[in-house]
């Protein structure tokens, strides 16, 4: 792999804090930055007996709006594909699960983060 | 789960519904979804009120933002939405106060910078959402005018979106429109006057006759013998409209987009020859629209070389002049527009415009001569009670000025009054809506006034249909010299008025 850059920096920075975030709310991260052949998933969690997907979007500054109007409609389908595809992969069935957006906006120095659930 | 409610109107023709329009805002990704039958022009509000919130530092929340327009059976069409649209998204997500949102009903299309711009039918929204039982509106400024007609309402005029979310509670600071242009209201008023005719006396008194009866005329005449001057003057002899009136005719220019305002002057259409049947009469794609008969309720419909006419143009105006209103039907459905109007029509005699000429040559063959004023059909000349013919101007009368426009409205309104006692018991407002077999029952003139008439039609000069219009006519003569019953002398001018080469 090249070096990362420093978008690539901001968006580990913003996973990191989100994964933090999913832990102290009580949330068990069971995997980071799955990937398979369609694509990658930022975070999976179990919230008690719910598998939760989770996009998470950084931002430095909100001169372009909040960075959830970054998760376009093509991205929420890809999504939606990613997961069946990681239940596949991984013989997960007959499980609830959940499809969750987080928002990480960095503004002069300082970290806001936004939890959307069940978003579809 | 914010939810915020405020009211809008949709028009269709001249009717509305009144619509509710809801805006929620669930915690979601960020997107703006508009339901309820909205036609492609609605549809792009979203974009609209998006850029207008924004632009004017009222900053929409990033999360899903759902309005419904209520009921979503009704369809809804036009930019006149938008402003209903952010009011109550704006409330929803607590920048303004949503009670007095509520209490509203908002008109306006938004510009991206947030100023609030005009649109069409201002007028028959607000009439109709008042029948409907609402009464306190916010409207473009720019169709303040025409809104404050209506009385028993309360209605402000705003610029701005920032004015509009200020005077509901919001603490933004309230910015002035960007665009500057602004709609003259100083009404145009139609200074035309009969002084300026020189020497037609005869015509202008034929003028005078078929205004106090509202009598429909045909003039035939070379050109350049002022027909098309003195109908242009009618309106200023017509009794003013009534408020009522007014507003009418208002309504149905407020929806043809003409300019804004509310005019006391009974209106003048002038079609060009070559109007088609759908724009005279009333037309649209999907959704009906008013034609110029409509624009020319409680007014005057003039055509001007109607001959030149299409012929469906001309034969689709019987209907309607029967009638006073029409129904125009389209996909969308079926709207009533009135058109009660005055038929006035000028015509040449023959094409090149000189078969009556004594001083120039007519190039007309005979064939295409008697073709020419054929083209104007037998029912549509029946519904027409005065026929005149219009004569160059001779030398010796061309310093004689007509009489003043403002004289002869007082004649004409003087003689509306003195007839108006008869007609008062009667479903019909001016002499020439009494139909024939009413005329003969109940308005025979006294003694042997008629004796002229009945030889005429005894030798078969007059048909019956002829005979009832020469009565009519007398009628509105009679009223002229406030006499209650027309005199012999009355009938023959009468007779004269009617003409006889031309059915």
């Amino acid at each position: 792999m090249t070096k990362p850059t420093r978008r690539h920096v901001l968006g580990i920075y913003g996973e990191r804090l989100a994964a933090d975030y999913l832990t102290s709310i009580g949330y068990e991260v069971l995997e980071r930055n799955w990937r398979c052949g369609i694509g990658e998933i930022d975070l999976i969690a179990r919230d008690k007996d719910r598998w939760v997907f989770v996009e998470v979007k950084t931002r430095n500054g909100a001169g372009y709006g909040t960075p959830f109007e970054a998760i376009t409609d093509a991205k929420m389908n890809r999504l939606r594909r990613l997961v069946g595809e990681w239940c596949r992969i991984c013989q997960v069935a007959g499980v609830q699960v959940r499809i969750d957006a987080i928002a990480v906006l960095i503004d002069n120095g300082q970290v806001k983060l936004e939890h959307l659930k069940q978003v579809f | 789960m914010a939810l915020a409610k405020t009211k809008a109107v949709a028009l269709f023709g001249l009717n509305g519904t009144l619509i509710d329009v809801e805006a929620d805002i669930s915690s979601n990704l960020p997107n703006f979804i508009l339901v309820g039958l909205p036609d492609a022009s609605l549809s792009e509000a979203t974009s609209r009120v998006r850029a207008a919130c924004t632009n004017s530092g009222l900053s929409l929340p990033g999360r899903r933002i759902t309005v419904n327009l209520s009921p979503a059976s009704v369809p809804k069409r036009g930019s006149s939405f938008d402003l209903a649209i952010a009011v109550s998204v704006l409330a929803a997500s607590g920048a303004l106060n949503q009670e007095a949102a509520g209490e509203w009903l908002h008109v306006g299309e938004l510009a991206l910078d947030g100023s609030i711009r005009g649109v069409n039918g201002v007028l028959p929204s607000l009439l109709a959402a008042k029948e409907l039982g609402w009464s306190r509106f916010i409207v473009p400024n720019e169709n303040l005018a025409e809104a404050e007609v209506i009385e028993e309402i309360e209605v402000f005029g705003f610029d701005h979106l920032t004015q509009v979310a200020s005077f509901h509670g919001s603490d933004v600071q309230p910015l002035a429109a960007g665009n500057e242009a602004k709609i003259n209201r100083e009404q145009q008023s139609n200074q035309l006057c009969y002084s300026d005719v020189l020497g037609q006396p005869e015509v202008i008194e034929s003028m005078v006759v078929a205004a106090t009866g509202g009598h429909h005329l045909l003039m035939v005449g070379s050109p350049g013998s002022g027909k098309t001057m003195v109908a242009e003057r009618l309106p200023s002899i017509l009794p003013r409209l009534t408020a009522e009136q007014a507003i009418e005719t208002a309504a149905v220019e407020s929806l043809s987009g003409l300019p804004a305002g509310i005019s006391f002057d009974a209106p003048f259409r002038a079609p060009h020859h070559n109007s088609s049947a759908s724009s005279l009469i009333g037309g649209g794609l999907s959704v009906p629209r008013p034609g110029l008969i409509s624009m020319a309720h409680n007014g005057v419909l003039f055509l001007d070389e109607a001959p030149e006419f299409q012929q469906p143009a001309l034969e689709a105006l019987r209907q309607p002049l029967e009638a006073g209103e029409v129904f125009i039907s389209r996909a969308a459905g079926v709207a009533r527009f009135p058109a009660r109007f005055q038929l006035i029509m000028a015509a040449n005699p023959c094409p090149c415009g000189y078969a009556w000429d004594p001083t120039k040559r007519c190039k007309c063959v005979e064939p295409v001569k008697s073709r020419y004023l054929n083209r104007l059909s037998g029912p549509l000349l029946d519904r027409i009670d005065i026929s005149l013919r219009v004569n160059n101007v001779p030398k010796a009368m061309q310093k004689e000025r007509g009489p003043v426009s403002s004289q002869l409205r007082e004649r004409v309104t003087a003689a509306r009054d003195f007839g108006a006692a008869r007609l008062a018991k009667t479903p019909w407002r001016l002499n020439a809506q009494v139909p024939g077999a009413y005329l003969r029952r109940q308005w025979k003139p006294n003694g042997n006034a008629t004796a002229a008439l009945d030889k005429a039609l005894e030798r078969g000069l007059l048909s019956m249909r002829g005979y009832d219009r020469c009565i009519r006519l007398a009628y509105s003569i009679a009223d002229l010299e406030q006499v209650a019953s027309p005199t012999a002398e009355h009938i023959a001018r009468a007779m004269y008025l009617r003409g006889t080469e031309l059915g």
